[in-house]
């Protein structure tokens, strides 16, 4: 039975990296304080070298999330959103001690849930509705599909805990892509508990990988990483924008700018997201005339 | 038979004065090697003194004279994007690639390894061994990485696995003899200590941990209790002994802390090619990934370097 004074037992927010909960190589935490100035939480101020070593497990996946089919990788998604939708309570509890109201940070966990199901949904679905069989004036069958890139770098919308985070990760690893994401600065409290929810629901070691920390130290390492194929940003002012599709280059990523959106609207959900970081295979079939 | 004959004139070196080894403070002080913090300028040295150092490495069932030749092409040209990089000490191959190599390597001075004496398990009569080593030297070989009988040892019977690599260090005549103890089979440090010395004793030039085939392979562990070995050896004697940490040493990283290890235990005067090598066979695109990394600012990807 709970006593009046017992010792409370406050979690620990560390990162995730290739299925494992480390503290940040670096020993560095920032401190999350509320309106009023009294302390949150610490989280970790993640490093370089722990997005080096995301980077490592995500590519290490990556090969075995692309071939999981379609089906499965379906049915993870639903499974993540079951387990959301059983702490959902807890979701809503990080939101509100984060500055939302209790009304607010509701909406914003039913809207994550349902938005892990809608792209459960389309798992099976993307590669019909954007694939393609091209007239071509030679006697070959000649078809287009789609592949996923590789490794995804996201740097998640700093203005909300939860909805953006999902919004953006759910296209990528649906259609066979692995991540590393980049919480929001603000609110990083749900990332670190959503990826709990994540290693709960049969989502392979490495397919996505969360870390928290300040955006100024990492959005260039997430846009000049060589090994990353693409990289997604969400809230960038010109200049970071500018400095990220510049670093970018040095190996030709996807970079896909997703500003000014409010991921909380249904209308911010698509197959459009998916198809952002998926590369198109053409094949030229010989047949007979 | 005269090759027996000289064997048995050599005395064996006394065993039972071997000094134990203390595990828990080999493990406090190849702990301490993995603090050193080695940044920036001495990092890009150290990587291009890791590179030099590289026995390249392939020993596989599955090997074609094309895959070695591709092997021999990587040693030449490891990275010709960014100039001035070392080339690696040596391919190391099986006796029967070691023609193709030859050929493969001509104009350099790349040295051809070749393991021998019935690698990796060693379990063939001395006959076998002997003429297996003699096949490697007259194809071209001037490295010989020969494997001791584990059997042998672990039974006590000393005598003959002392006069089996003064045998074959006689079947090498100029090649350089590493002599691989197998440390994953041998189970204990004082086992690792006492085999160092023996092979050390019977006119090794290098002493090798492993042989790749068996796990545990190279450990710091390991290497360290050996480098002490090579130490007091060379006290002793005066003769300078090599050191060849092989297998599971795949990154840079790692590398950098057995150059640590190397530095703070034999000193300068081993820091070089010549007396310490890396048996490996995918260290060598992870430290020109560092590399890399250390003058463009961004990290690589395996993507942008040639298969090894």
């Amino acid at each position: 039975m709970a006593s009046a004074n017992r010792i409370p037992v406050d979690k620990t927010y560390k990162i995730y990296i290739d299925g494992k909960f480390p503290r940040t190589e670096s020993g560095r935490y920032l401190s999350l304080l509320d309106k009023k100035e009294k302390l949150i939480a610490n989280v970790c101020r993640s490093s370089r070298k722990d997005f080096r070593n995301a980077v490592l497990a995500a590519r290490k996946a990556q090969a075995g999330w692309a071939k999981a089919s379609a089906y499965l990788r379906g049915q993870i998604l639903y499974r993540i959103a079951e387990m959301l939708e059983g702490r959902a309570e807890q979701f809503v509890a990080e939101l509100t001690m984060q500055g939302n109201t209790r009304r607010r940070a509701e909406k914003e966990v039913a809207t994550a849930i349902d938005r892990l199901i809608y792209y459960a949904g389309w798992a099976d679905k993307y590669q019909q509705v954007f694939s393609s069989v091209n007239p071509v004036s030679s006697s070959h069958f000649n078809f287009s599909v789609l592949e996923p890139t590789g490794v995804v770098s996201i740097i998640a919308p700093d203005d909300s805990g939860l909805i953006g985070l999902v919004s953006n990760v759910a296209p990528a690893i649906v259609g066979g892509n692995t991540v590393v994401v980049l919480a929001s600065e603000a609110m990083p409290l749900c990332a670190i508990s959503f990826a709990e929810v994540l290693h709960a629901s049969d989502v392979p070691a490495g397919v996505v990988n969360v870390l928290t920390g300040l955006r100024s130290e990492l959005t260039e390492q997430f846009a000049s990483h060589m090994d990353v194929n693409a990289v997604a940003y969400t809230d960038s002012d010109q200049t970071t924008a500018c400095r990220v599709q510049t670093l970018a280059a040095e190996n030709i990523k996807h970079v896909v700018a997703r500003e000014a959106i409010d991921w909380s609207s249904d209308s911010s959900a698509n197959p459009y997201l998916i198809r952002d970081t998926q590369e198109v295979k053409t094949t030229w079939h010989p047949i007979g005339s | 038979m005269s090759v027996h004959a000289v064997a048995k004139s050599l005395p064996l070196p006394d065993l039972a004065r071997v000094p134990t080894v203390d595990e828990v403070g080999v493990d406090e002080r190849v702990a301490r090697f993995q603090t050193r913090s080695i940044k920036t300028a001495s990092k890009l040295e150290a990587l291009k003194l890791v590179l030099s150092m590289i026995d390249l490495t392939t020993l596989e069932g599955q090997d074609t004279p094309g895959k070695v030749r591709q092997l021999c092409q990587k040693a030449i040209h490891l990275h010709d994007s960014f100039p001035g990089l070392p080339h690696v000490a040596a391919v190391c191959v099986y006796p029967s690639m070691v023609e193709v190599a030859k050929r493969a390597l001509q104009g350099t001075d790349i040295n051809i390894a070749s393991v021998a004496t019935a690698f990796p398990s060693g379990m063939s009569s001395r006959a076998v061994k002997l003429d297996d080593t003699r096949m490697a030297v007259a194809a071209g070989a001037n490295e010989i990485d020969m494997v001791i009988s584990r059997g042998k040892f672990l039974a006590g019977d000393y005598r003959y696995v002392f006069d089996e690599i003064v045998a074959v260090k006689e079947a090498c005549g100029g090649a350089h003899l590493k002599v691989i103890l197998e440390t994953g089979e041998l189970g204990t440090l004082d086992r690792v200590r006492r085999a160092s010395v023996l092979a050390m004793h019977a006119g090794a030039d290098f002493i090798k941990t492993s042989t790749g085939k068996i796990q545990p392979a190279a450990t710091m562990q390991v290497t360290l209790v050996m480098l002490l070995a090579i130490r007091d050896y060379y006290v002793e004697t005066g003769r300078m002994v090599g050191m060849k940490p092989a297998g599971g040493i795949s990154t840079a990283k790692l590398a950098i802390h057995y150059l640590v290890m190397l530095r703070e235990t034999l000193g300068n005067a081993w820091m070089s090619p010549e007396w310490f090598r890396f048996g490996a066979s995918s260290l060598a695109n992870d430290v020109l990934m560092q590399i890399m990394k250390q003058t463009s600012g961004y990290y690589q990807s395996a993507d942008y370097f040639s298969k090894d």
